[in-house]
């Protein structure tokens, strides 16, 4: 069965919900799209124009580094959102976003949904308190990370467990 | 029952006299942690391989240095005694470098346990285990997990085993974490920082938590890592929908003695050589949250 846009956007988490008049405002700016593993979805500098929602597979956020192999910030798999850097300007993407195998996606067009948020301010709100909460939730994976966790303890034998 | 309460075994010889062990085996697991195979000497007052349960701790003895509280790595009847060690300390450092044929003392074993040891119910309803583990947290609940996935307490359940670490080379128990994924757990190891050449998911344990397909109305979690770790991952399960009495962690404090006598290991009421190691969060979120400044 051949699914529509609108309903695969529908479905995704970011946009699960969401009053039944906003699928079809996100899917009109929305396309399906695939990835090969190790193409880049997103490039750093480029203008941030497509982010993406995924569907399926698992995508790496990289730091590119000539003459190295990328160092990889972190995986986003399926039901989750590459690219926020569409939301404020400059509108430029900060990292590189490399599919690590098959990965489906739904492709937005994000000059498309911006123009949308701003002449539909209830569905502009709603959109941004979604995606901010994804945005937390990145936030605090972040500072967990900066913890350091599993570093080694200080001195002494306690924590060796 | 499936999943007994954590649950008390107590040594079998005098609990302040270490036991001479050799060690059998010696391998690396990171650079800098190794595990101990150890067998109690001929004239050793033996400790009985069989007489641990899973989550249990020893006291272990580099002579002429000092002690350490390791947790048991291995499960009971799985060969001989395993302790996995990080070099963090001159204790711990003179048992990293214990050379096979060395000796070690063994006092112990101490505290209680995962309750994953009294074996299946007639009647066991299934249920999910859900095993979050940060760095070497892992070793506390490699036996759990080999017990787990060695028999039939689950009733139907699964067992979903979710690791985290710094980087891929500070992942421990690789090979029987593939073992444990052949032997049908769930299994996602992810880690802080890698290169591309790291297949696996980067990012903090807790995101794996929202992926694995355990069924939270049925799901006993058990979790050890780093305090904090351990914090962010109770409330993801929480927030997954475990209850506090279904989420059991592992503490650490300054055991000592082992034997709740001396008091280091203090944490509100409990001497968690005695009381503990391991708690459940209903009972213990008050302490741990409490325990904090404000």
């Amino acid at each position: 069965m051949i699914r529509s846009v609108e309903e695969l956007v529908a479905e995704h988490p970011l946009l699960r919900g969401l009053p039944v008049d906003a699928a079809p405002l996100v899917a009109g700016c929305a396309r399906l799209k695939r990835f090969e593993p190790g193409q880049l979805l997103l490039k750093e500098g480029e203008d941030a124009d497509t982010f993406y929602l995924v569907r399926r597979g698992t995508v790496r956020i990289e730091v590119g580094t000539p003459g190295r192999s990328p160092l990889v910030i972190e995986t986003v798999g399926a039901g989750k959102v590459v690219g926020w850097s569409w939301l404020l300007p400059p509108l430029q993407w900060q990292f590189d976003a490399r599919a690590a195998g098959p990965v489906a996606t739904i492709a937005v067009d994000t000059g498309c949904l911006r123009a949308k948020a701003e002449t539909d301010p209830a569905f502009g709100y709603e959109l941004l308190k979604r995606l901010s909460s994804m945005l937390l939730d990145r936030l605090q994976a972040t500072r967990f990370r900066l913890l350091d966790l599993y570093a080694p303890p200080g001195t002494g034998d306690h924590g060796s467990r | 029952m499936v999943l007994a309460e954590p649950s008390l075994s107590t040594p079998s010889r005098h609990p302040l006299t270490p036991a001479p062990h050799v060690v059998v085996g010696r391998r690396r697991e990171t650079a800098d942690v190794v595990t101990l195979s150890l067998e109690p000497c001929e004239d050793a007052d033996q400790f009985l391989p069989g007489s641990f349960a899973p989550g249990q701790f020893n006291m272990l003895s580099a002579f002429g240095i000092g002690e350490a509280a390791i947790s048991i790595s291995n499960g009971p009847g799985e060969g001989p005694l395993q302790h996995t060690v990080r070099d963090v300390g001159p204790v711990t450092h003179a048992l990293c470098e214990t050379e096979p044929g060395g000796l070690v003392g063994v006092r112990g074993p101490f505290g209680n346990s995962w309750g994953v040891d009294t074996g299946p119910g007639a009647n066991a309803p299934s249920v999910d285990v859900v095993v979050v583990a940060g760095g070497i947290g892992l070793a506390p609940l490699r036996g759990a997990i080999e017990h787990l996935l060695g028999g039939s307490s689950l009733g139907g359940g699964r067992v979903f085993i979710l690791v985290g670490a710094r980087s891929p080379d500070q992942v421990v128990f690789v090979g029987d974490i593939e073992r444990w994924r052949h032997a049908g757990a769930y299994v996602e190891v992810s880690v802080d920082v890698a290169t591309a050449s790291w297949d696996g998911r980067v990012g903090v344990v807790t995101s794996l938590l929202e992926d694995a397909p355990f069924d939270p109305s049925k799901a006993v979690a058990l979790v050890c890592g780093p305090e904090v770790m351990m914090r962010f991952s109770v409330r993801a399960l929480l927030e997954r929908g475990l209850s506090a009495e279904r989420v059991r962690l592992s503490l650490e404090r300054n055991m000592q003695c082992g034997i709740g006598s001396c008091g280091h290991c203090q944490l509100g009421p409990w001497l968690l050589c005695r009381d503990g190691p391991i708690v459940t969060w209903a009972s213990g979120s008050a302490i741990l949250l409490g325990e904090r400044d404000r």
